[in-house]
Order: structure tokens, then sequence, then C-alpha cells
């Protein structure tokens, strides 16, 4: 970094949240994935004007800048990939207001988004949005990412509880969307545009956020089948008789024999795929939705069906899906977590066809996720000290994207494309769809600096290489 | 900075003890809410994670073990609260141990001072109990002469290092060297023998904390414990492995090893947290051994905390009231590693009139971390004295702790909280002895 332009930052800074020493840059290298870039400078900004100011200071620079909250990201989204400067936000934490009478969070981009579940649920409320990281990762990257958990089904995605933000432009403006109104018809919905836009058109530097009563209380079941298609039966079984619940998460064989042998949970071991489904609300509509859930899942065929009695038969099985993370990690080191999405009568359909991509790559594929919403999780463990390994894992990946697209599904239901999807994003949104996206990016920022080297693919880049 | 070969042969080593360690890391962060240093300085490179990740990338010689690598492990409290917040089992406390193995070789040419003093003390002074136990009596003739008052008047020990003369206020009331218990001795139960175990004295415990050991030892007879203090026991080694010197701890687990397993005692007791995590993990520290890894399993499996032994065959025989508000600080070492976090807080529950109140984060690190306060004392006070404001919310005339190391820290606590007068850090086994009618 030229030294002209550090002291430009250091009168915009001060030195003591300012790092340049290598063991400082190297912890702002990574992410959740895949890949590890060195920045050549990482700020630790504390309010709106000093990130304003130094967003100014990029663009007569051309210095890439990276906006990163926890850095629990599964895309990539802040890996600066073209060095640059890395703006650690989780300083920016200073505001968490919950305001009771217009049923509204107001918060920094820096907060914990479990804070927020928290604070909001200690006086009745309820943010629903509920990635798995949650409890580390701030509402600033679950905004930027739109990323959203199993919830999803019942209560929308993140996007759906955005009201209002103040954002510095790519150019370093400050400007507010939205507002304090559920209802907001004014000029384009810029603030849909800035959620899940991966931090390439602007950095969050506040947000209003709706809350929700919280339900009283809720139910849940297990229920193992001998085949995929009964549990995909049992899944649109229950979603058309007029049943929304809060969760529904499916586990393939593999998933069940990696938890048993990690953490004997008793799981039944030749289950082709057990579903976790959860109902929420009132008492007396959840002891007859579990009830009816139940009915349904027999019909379909299931092998049996458990429903918890009490908090801790509840919360056992949600350990035992808790230890799907853990447990397939046991099988490697690396593990490439994607998230393509379905509809969900297609499930069944895109189980058979990861299968046939397992067998034909030979590979630890494993499958979970959110089925209720059609958001798998198929994870590849591997270990990418291992070059050959590693090519047919670009292969498989590939054909998990063609799949997803062919059934009328998306590359990415929840983590965002980042940099390993940008090469299918084509295939997905076609030429025209995608030349639309690169004019607004454009448009907002005609030098390139924010969060350059996502979304969109390299030119001619057709695959992901992980090699 | 060494030779280029020397760097070379110190980057292979670190890679073959950490990497595959380090490559089982996904960095999901689930560690960093549980980081107190994390949290004290705010940046990546001071996390779980991100230390993992730099013995990693210094495995792979992409960073200097002792330009880049060593100050960021150096600041690491060892508390392993992030191995219980891992959701897929990073052995971390394995990787700081070798890292730090690793950067003391790199450091072990250079004459610095700090550098000297530490290693003058672990190689020459807790492995000697002897010389320990004569420190010990300085320390009491320190305090029972009133030079102690002379000192801290004068302010001389203010003079040479601020962070000794905090210290030095919070050592506590050492007992007279008469009293001080004597290896080989067997103390009979009270009433019916329920069971055998060996006591652990450990070396700074044995020196200037004599009574609790005293204490401890009470408390086991009353609850039907015949105790016996095993000859040629020494000190747990858990200082050496943790400053990197892992040859010594080695040598001081076989000695100990060798001294209970003679003992025929069913189970081996300590009362610090600290050495507890130690004796714990002598399984792993002599795993390539192979002439006593069986040994150290057995070892492992019989070692306990006292307040597990106290939950176990007790009820202790109470004798009064304990009037007030009690809190606990975990000692990370015990909830963490050894994983007893229910024993004490059921024992604290227990006392008659006492209300046990669990204050805000009791188990995140009071940052005592060994000698951590004395190494890095501004980093370790900002930690403590944030603890304190939990600690002040609950109104507690008393924190408990279960090693000496929190113990003195919590002292210190108090004391630059300006609230010595209504509140005071006591050890579990002294406030138990209380109500039990012993002194």
């Amino acid at each position: 970094m030229e030294q002209s332009v550090l002291a430009a930052i250091k009168s915009i800074i001060p030195e003591e949240r300012i790092f340049l020493n290598l063991s400082d840059r190297y912890s702002y290298s990574f992410d959740a994935s895949f890949g590890e870039y060195l920045p050549d400078i990482v700020i630790q900004p504390k309010n709106t004007e000093e990130i304003s100011e130094l967003v100014k200071l990029a663009n007569i620079h051309s210095i890439p800048v990276y906006p990163r909250g926890a850095s629990t990201s599964l895309s990539g989204g802040p890996l600066p990939v073209n060095g640059g400067m890395v703006l650690d936000m989780s300083r920016l934490k200073d505001k968490l207001i919950i305001d009771r009478e217009n049923l509204l969070a107001i918060v920094s981009p820096g907060v914990i988004t479990g804070d927020i579940h928290k604070q909001a649920e200690a006086v009745g409320l309820f943010y629903p949005p509920d990635p798995s990281s949650s409890h580390v990762s701030t509402i600033g990257g679950n905004l930027l990412e739109n990323s959203s958990g199993p919830k999803g089904l019942k209560y929308g995605t993140t996007k759906e509880y955005v009201i209002g933000l103040e954002v510095v432009t790519p150019t370093g403006e400050i400007i507010r969307t939205g507002g304090k109104t559920v209802k907001n018809v004014t000029g384009y919905d810029l603030t849909r545009l800035i959620v899940g836009s991966e931090g390439t058109l602007g950095i969050i530097t506040e947000a209003v956020l709706r809350l929700i009563p919280k339900p009283q209380e809720r139910k849940t079941l297990l229920a193992s089948f001998d085949s995929l298609v009964q549990s995909g039966h049992a899944i649109t079984g229950i979603l058309s008789a007029g049943i929304l619940p809060s969760a529904m998460e499916l586990m393939d064989n593999a998933c069940i024999r990696a938890v048993e042998n990690f953490s004997p949970s008793g799981l039944p071991l030749n289950a082709e795929a057990i579903i976790i489904v959860e109902v929420d609300g009132h008492p007396a509509a959840i002891a007859e939705e579990i009830l009816k859930c139940e009915e349904l899942c027999m019909k379909a065929g299931a092998a049996s069906v458990r429903v918890a009695q009490n908090e801790d038969e509840r919360l056992s099985i949600w350990k035992a899906r808790k230890m799907v993370s853990p447990a397939i990690t046991q099988m490697g080191p690396t593990k490439i977590s994607e998230d393509a999405t379905v509809p969900r009568s297609e499930i069944p359909k895109m189980m058979e066809r990861l299968n046939e991509i397992r067998d034909k790559y030979r590979l630890n594929l494993v499958v979970f996720g959110h089925a209720g919403d059609g958001n798998l999780h198929p994870n590849i463990i591997t270990d990418k000290r291992n070059k050959e390994e590693m090519k047919r894992v670009e292969d498989a990946v590939s054909e998990i994207f063609e799949a997803a697209v062919q059934l009328g599904g998306t590359l990415s239901g929840e983590h965002g494309i980042g940099m390993l999807k940008a090469p299918y994003m084509e295939m997905e949104l076609g030429v025209d769809g995608l030349s639309m996206m690169k004019k607004i990016k454009e448009a907002w920022d005609p030098n390139g600096i924010l969060n350059p080297g996502k979304i969109f693919p390299k030119a001619g880049q057709k695959k992901v290489v992980l090699t | 900075m060494g030779t280029l070969t020397q760097e070379k042969e110190y980057q292979e080593k670190l890679f073959n003890t950490t990497y595959d360690w380090t490559n089982q890391c996904v960095q999901c962060g689930y560690c960093l809410p549980s980081c107190p240093t994390y949290a004290s300085m705010g940046k990546e490179t001071a996390s779980p994670r991100g230390r993992i990740n730099l013995v990693k990338m210094a495995a792979e010689g992409k960073i200097d073990i002792a330009k880049d690598l060593a100050e960021p492990i150096d600041l690491c409290l060892g508390c392993r609260a992030c191995e219980v917040a891992c959701p897929v089992d990073v052995p971390y406390g394995h990787i700081l141990e070798a890292a730090k193995e690793v950067i003391a070789d790199t450091q072990r040419n250079k004459k610095q001072p700090a550098a000297m003093v530490k290693n003058l003390a672990l190689r020459h002074l807790f492995p000697y109990p002897k010389r320990m136990k004569t420190i010990g009596s300085f320390v009491w003739m320190y305090q029972k002469t009133g030079m102690n008052k002379v000192a801290q008047k004068t302010n001389i020990i203010q003079k040479i290092s601020e962070p000794l003369a905090q210290l030095e206020k919070i050592v506590p009331a050492v007992e007279s060297p008469s009293e001080r218990i004597k290896e080989g001795t067997v103390y009979p139960a009270k009433g019916e023998t329920k069971t055998r175990v060996a006591f652990f004295s450990g070396c700074i415990m044995d020196a200037v904390m004599g009574r609790i050991n005293r204490l401890t030892i009470e408390l086991l007879t009353s609850v039907g414990c015949e105790v016996v203090i095993p000859k040629r026991q020494n000190c747990c080694g858990a200082l050496h492995a943790h400053q990197g010197d892992t040859e010594k701890a080695k040598e001081l687990a076989i000695a100990n090893i060798s001294a209970f397993l003679e003992s025929g005692a069913d189970y081996y007791i300590n009362n610090a947290g600290g050495c507890g995590a130690a004796l714990a993990e002598y399984d792993h520290l002599l795993r390539n051994e192979t002439d006593w890894a069986d040994s150290a399993k057995e070892f492992v499996q019989r070692s306990k905390d006292v307040s597990q032994i106290l939950v176990q065959f007790g009820p202790l025989p109470f004798k009064k009231e304990w009037n007030g508000i009690i809190t606990y600080q975990d000692s990370c070492h015990l909830r963490n590693v050894q994983k007893v976090q229910n024993e004490p807080r059921i024992l604290l529950n227990s006392i008659p009139g006492a209300s046990f109140i669990e204050m805000e984060g009791a188990d995140t690190c009071c940052a005592s971390g060994g000698i951590y306060n004395l190494l890095h004392f501004d980093e370790s006070m900002k930690i403590l004295d944030e603890k304190m404001e939990k600690a002040d919310q609950t109104n507690a005339a008393a924190i408990i702790t279960a090693n000496p190391g929190c113990q003195m820290q919590m002292s210190l606590g108090i004391q630059r909280k300006g609230c010595s007068g209504e509140m005071k850090s006591m050890h579990i086994v002294e406030i138990l002895a209380e109500v039990c009618g012993i002194d």
C-alpha cells in the first residue's frame, strides 16, 4: 500500500483500528468456505461517516473494498479476492433497539443476529430468520447475503423482515432506503435490491427490521422412511393438508449413518431418509396439527414416527439434526457445502440425481436440508490436499447445479453466489438476465471497488476451480 | 531469528505436530463468542479460529513462527472454552501446546530476561517440592514479620513492577510451615470408611495455600474417605506444558503416575482446576510413550476434582449457616477440560443459609491463565475488570472458585474494584469447611 494512501486512511481512522502486519492480515484472509486471499490492510470502522470517507478514498485510488461481518459465509462473500481493504464491520454494534409499539428492531450491522433473537423474545416478540450460525453471524452479513434457515418455510426469508436501511453506496454517499413502515411503495424498492446483493451494491450501516409476535408453543416429530420417495410424499402430504410447519428437515441415509457413528442418537440405521417436522403456534392448534402430521407420515408409508412428549425429547430430536455437521466432518477435513434449491415437488427427483452424482464421482456426498422449502444441502466431504479427488469434486459440483436448474430450481437458496457459484450464473439467468444484473452493478459502482470478484463470472469462466 | 535451515526445521516440526489438527477446523467461527481474548481485543487474530489458521499458515511456511505466530499464540489464555463450543471437536488445546513447544524452540537460544526468569522458575523451582516449600516458608515469614506491611507502605515492589505489586497484595495468608500436610501420612475416614483416596497436593497449593489442602483432607475424611498423601509426588507439569516445555512435563507426569499408582487408592483427588486438567490429560501427554500409556490411562480414570468426590460420597456434615449471597466463577480447566461444572454448584446450593446466584458469564475465563496475568498484565486486567462488573451485579458477599489462580485473580479483581469490604474471594473448600465447622 502506498504511503500517501496509508496516510490518508490514518487521517480517517485511528491507528489502533488499522491492521497491517502479516498475522492480522492472514486472520482476515478466509471465511467458512474455500480459499484464502491476503488483504493489504484491515480496518475496523466504528461509524457510517468513517465508512463513507474510506469508500470515497478507495474510489480515488482504485482500492478494492471488502466488507466483512463474522466471516461465517459459506460462499466466499467476505473473501478479499483482489487484495485491497477489508472492512471488519463487527465493531459497529452499538445499536440494538426493540421498538415494541411499531414491532420493529433498529440495529447496527455488527450486532450478532442471535442477540436480536434474544432481545426480541425477551419482550414477547420474534425475529424469525434463523441461519444456523445466527449465534455468531452479524445481522449486516445476514442481510447482505439474504441468508435464512429452517424457519424460512413458514416465516419467509430474511428479505421479508427488512423494511429500511442506511447504506453507504459504492461511491461513498450515505443514503436511506425504505423506512419504519411496513407498507411503502415510494419509488424503486432499493431495500430489497441491497438485501442479498452480497455487499456488491452497498455497505449496510443500519437496518430497520420487522418483528412479529412470538409463537406460544411448539411440537416436534421425527419420522423415518424406507424410501426417499415416501418421505417426499409425507412432506407434500403435510403441506397440502393445510399445515404450515415452522421447520421440516430431511436427512439422508449417509447423514444418519454419520450421526450414529459419531454420537449414537437412536436413529434407524437402515432408513433411507428421516424427516423432522416442527409446528408452532397456539397450544390447542398445534396439539391437533402434530397428530395430523403423524397420521400423514404413517399414510405416506413411514417405518416409524416419534412425537416428542416433552421438551427433553424435543431437544434430543434436534440434537440428532445438529450432530450432522460435526459428524460428517469426521469423514474428511474439507467440506464443500452447497445449497441448491428445487421446487419442493421435485425433492425426490433431486435426491435421486444426487445419489447418481455420488456414485458417478465416487465421493462422500451426504444430503440434509430444509425439505419443506426445497432447500437441500448436498455436502461433499473431501480433502483439498488430494488433487485428483478435488477434480472429481469440481465435476460433481457442476452437475449438482445443472440438476437443480434443470428441475426448475436455483443455484443457491440461502448461502449466496460469492465466488464458487459465479461461473454458473448464466446457466440459470441466461445471457440477458445476467447482463441486466451487471448493468445495475456498473451503474451503482462505476469504478468496481465494492466486493469485486463476486457474483459475476470472469470472462469465459464456465466451471468452478478448486485446485 | 535462526538460520534458514533451522527455521525450516521448526516449520517442519510444527507441520508434523499440528497440521492434521488445524485442518480439522472448518472455520465456521462458532468459537468466536466463547473466546475471552476475542471479546476483549476485538480482532480475529485474537480468536481461536484466527489462531488455528495462523498455526496452519506457519506450518505451511507462509508466516514466520517467531515473528508472526508467537505473539498471537502467547496472548491466548488457554482457557479452552473454544473446544466446548467447537462443533467439529478440533483439539485446540493440543494445537496450542504443540505450537508453544515450537515457539519455545525458536526462543531457546535467545537470552531474553523475561524468558530466562520463566525458565528458571519452571525448570528449577516448581519441580522441586522442597524448594517450593522453602518459598512458602519465606512468604509466611514475610507476612508474619510485617515485612509485607513495610513493603506495601514504601511501594518498593510497585517501583520494581506494577503487576508484581498488585499480585503481592493478594497472596493469601500462608500457614506456618508446621501446619503443612506431610507426605506419606494416612488420614483415617471419620466414621465408616467408604473409599481410599490419594491426595495430590500440588506445588503452589502446597507452598502458599497449605490451609486449603489441609481443609480439603478434612472434608474428604468427613464424608468417609481415607486419605493418603503419596510420597514422591510432584508438580503436575501444567505450567511447563503451557510454556512449551513438553519434555519436562512428561518427566513430571511419569513421576506422579508412579507415585499414585503405588498408593493403591481408588481415586486421586486434587483441588486445583488447572492441575486437575493437566492430570486428566496425562494420557494424551504420554500417548507415544509405550511404557507409560496404559498406566497414564488408569491414572486419568482415577483422577477427580474434590467437588466430584464430595458430591459422590456426601452429604457433608454441615454444622452452621452461611448468611449471604454467594456466586461461583468456573475454573476454565475444571469446566472445559475436566467437564466438571455441576458438582461445585450442587455443593454451593446445598450450603445452609446461603443463597447461590449465578453470575452472568461465570463460564468465561477470568484471565488469570496460569501466569498470563503476570506476563500480559494489561490484557488480563481488561478482562478481569469486565468480569468484576458482572460479579458485582449479583451482590455476592463471596465469589467462590475452584482453582488457586482464579481465586487470587478474583481477590485482585475485588481489590481493583474497591469492594474489599463487602466481597471476598474463597476457594470452594474454604466455604464448605467453614459451614462444617472445620477451621
